[in-house]
């Protein structure tokens, strides 16, 4: 895909560098930021390689590494975790046989720990991609899970 | 029996957010005439006397702020810049999630309104990343007020031109200090910095800048519309106004509820979000999220206003009210807070980088022996003290908050 034409709507100044990241991983199906795509926002922005990196690398929802195609985010708050205790984490590493930060080998999950979802009303709560869930319970999160997989079959 | 009385979230829910004809026919923008005929150094005056403080923690008196910034500089032709603040963060706090979603466009009128107040031709909103549906509500509420004309060139043929932007965060709790969120708007790393100069004087991109909460700016319409007197006789004498706050935890009816400031824990707990669950008994209460206070049950008839609970060694911060019924623990909830700070901390001054990670050295300790906890806890307050007074940026200054409440309230149930 051509890189100008999806972020022509920027224009090329250093301000814009965090939506541009945006833009450019949003449009990865593995959801992360390749060395070209840096190389190429730092070209664009008329900076260095090593402080497009610097920023990339410093937000914790800009990625790095590949990643599954749906990014699960467990809200790990002070709230969500008092009223579900931690074993949400267990439940979806086991559902997944993931840890933490970790991707399936299918590339369909990847399960990140996230700060406060602003939720706190309804949870526990989960972000997969741009959707979020609420008043999570252990069934429910595998019947969430159980759906997405059943939706993505295994080519 | 307390009751809603609502400023902020006056027209939420009362219209589709993504129709601006709808929100016109609610009365939506006239304020925006209203405040363009005055005086900009009116508007100012308008918000002193209103006493508005700021909604996003601290407090401020929005209006000094503005008078910082207009007066800044002498010429007019030196660019100002305007940030709304909308990376909410803080733990147990999601009432502008709510704004950005059922009225966009009350802020979007706050928006202008300030900006015009101050002279700033240019607008920055600066949104949390994970707020997908906030960002998609802005954008569309942005389009559909510059296609009507209250946002470009000349609104409303007035002469002030004011161009508004969405700006992503990308997940850093610290950009949610103004600081910080104006290095990360710049599109560099969120590290914070050292303050003075503030924004008013040299903010973003080095020129002055008006940044507050969005809250605060929802307020600005009402008061243009009501005027000072009548926005002064709702609220307590300090702190007028109405407050957001966004109750969870061990409650009936967890949620948002705007209502007037000054009212009690007590009322909002039990009038509002329908009594502790499961009648259990109140045991206590994080006031401000996790750069906030813990409260236990003799603060549950003080008014609920910046300065009152500051008396009793607590804060009103953000508006985040996280309940615990008696079956909780509020080492388990410090535990977490803590965690949270030294996951956060960005590594930029030593205090902070090391002192976070000291503090859940020791919380691990406590955890491991608890007969020593109550030693453990004057180490604790003597970590965060140090960190208070010497970090770069309100996170490193933030520990101590809890902390201190935790002797203040708990120290027999740490």
């Amino acid at each position: 895909m051509d890189k100008s034409a999806l972020i022509s709507d920027f224009e090329p100044a250093k301000d814009n560098m965090l939506n541009i990241l945006h833009r450019l991983q949003n449009k990865n199906p593995n959801n992360y930021l390749t060395t070209e795509d840096l190389k190429f926002v730092a070209e664009y922005l008329n900076t260095t390689y090593s402080s497009v990196y610097g920023v990339a690398e410093y937000y914790s929802m800009f990625s790095l590494k590949p990643r599954g195609k749906n990014i699960i985010r467990l809200c790990k708050s002070p709230v969500c975790n008092m009223i579900s205790g931690k074993s949400l984490i267990e439940v979806i590493e086991n559902v997944l046989d993931i840890k933490m930060g970790g991707t399936t080998s299918d590339m369909l999950f990847t399960l990140e720990p996230s700060e406060c979802l602003g939720h706190c009303a309804l949870a526990p709560v989960m972000m997969i991609n741009d959707k979020m869930f609420t008043n999570l319970t252990e069934d429910k999160i595998k019947e969430i899970l159980e759906k997405i997989r059943n939706n993505n079959p295994t080519q | 029996m307390i009751k809603e009385q609502k400023i902020a979230l006056i027209n939420a829910g009362k219209y589709n957010p993504e129709s601006i004809a709808e929100y016109l026919k609610l009365g939506g923008y006239q304020n925006i005439e209203k405040a363009l005929q005055k005086n900009p150094a009116d508007i100012i005056e308008l918000m002193i006397e209103a006493k508005l403080r700021g909604r996003g923690g601290a407090g401020f008196p929005t209006g000094l702020k503005e008078k910082f910034t207009n007066e800044a500089v002498c010429e007019r032709c030196v660019q100002k810049y305007l940030v709304c603040n909308a990376d909410e963060g803080e733990p147990g706090t999601f009432k502008d999630r709510i704004i950005m979603e059922q009225d966009p466009h009350v802020l979007i009128e706050g928006l202008i309104i300030a900006a015009f107040a101050i002279g700033a031709t240019k607008g920055y909103i600066y949104v949390r990343g994970e707020y997908t549906k906030s960002i998609h509500m802005l954008r569309v509420a942005l389009q559909q007020a510059k296609e009507k004309g209250f946002l470009g060139k000349n609104i409303l043929n007035s002469g002030f031109d004011f161009e508004l932007e969405i700006k992503l965060g990308a997940g850093s709790y610290l950009c949610g200090e103004e600081l910080t969120l104006l290095e990360s708007l710049e599109g560099k790393r969120g590290y914070p910095r050292i303050k003075p100069p503030f924004p008013a004087e040299k903010g973003l991109f080095g020129k002055p800048t008006l940044i507050n909460n969005v809250e605060t700016f929802t307020h600005l319409p009402y008061i243009i519309e009501h005027g000072a007197e009548h926005y002064k006789s709702m609220g307590t004498e300090k702190s007028p106004g109405t407050k957001i706050f966004t109750i969870s935890g061990d409650v009936n009816k967890p949620g948002y509820y705007e209502t007037i400031m000054g009212v009690t824990l007590r009322s909002l707990i039990n009038d509002l979000a329908g009594g502790i669950k499961g009648h259990k008994k109140f045991k206590a209460a994080l006031l401000g999220g996790a750069a906030g206070t813990f409260v236990d049950e003799t603060v549950l008839d003080t008014p609920m206003g910046f300065d009152s609970l500051k008396e009793k060694g607590a804060v009103l911060g953000s508006g985040a009210i996280i309940v615990m019924s008696e079956e909780r623990s509020v080492f388990d909830m410090a535990y977490s807070i803590l965690a949270f700070f030294k996951h956060e901390s960005c590594g930029k001054c030593v205090p902070c980088r090391v002192g976070t990670a000291q503090l859940m050295i020791l919380m691990d300790k406590a955890k491991e022996n608890s007969s020593k906890k109550s030693q453990i806890l004057d180490h604790l307050l003597y970590e965060a003290d140090y960190m208070a007074k010497n970090s770069l940026c309100p996170l490193g200054q933030s520990p101590i908050l809890p902390i201190k409440s935790l002797k203040q309230y708990f120290q027999h149930q740490f």
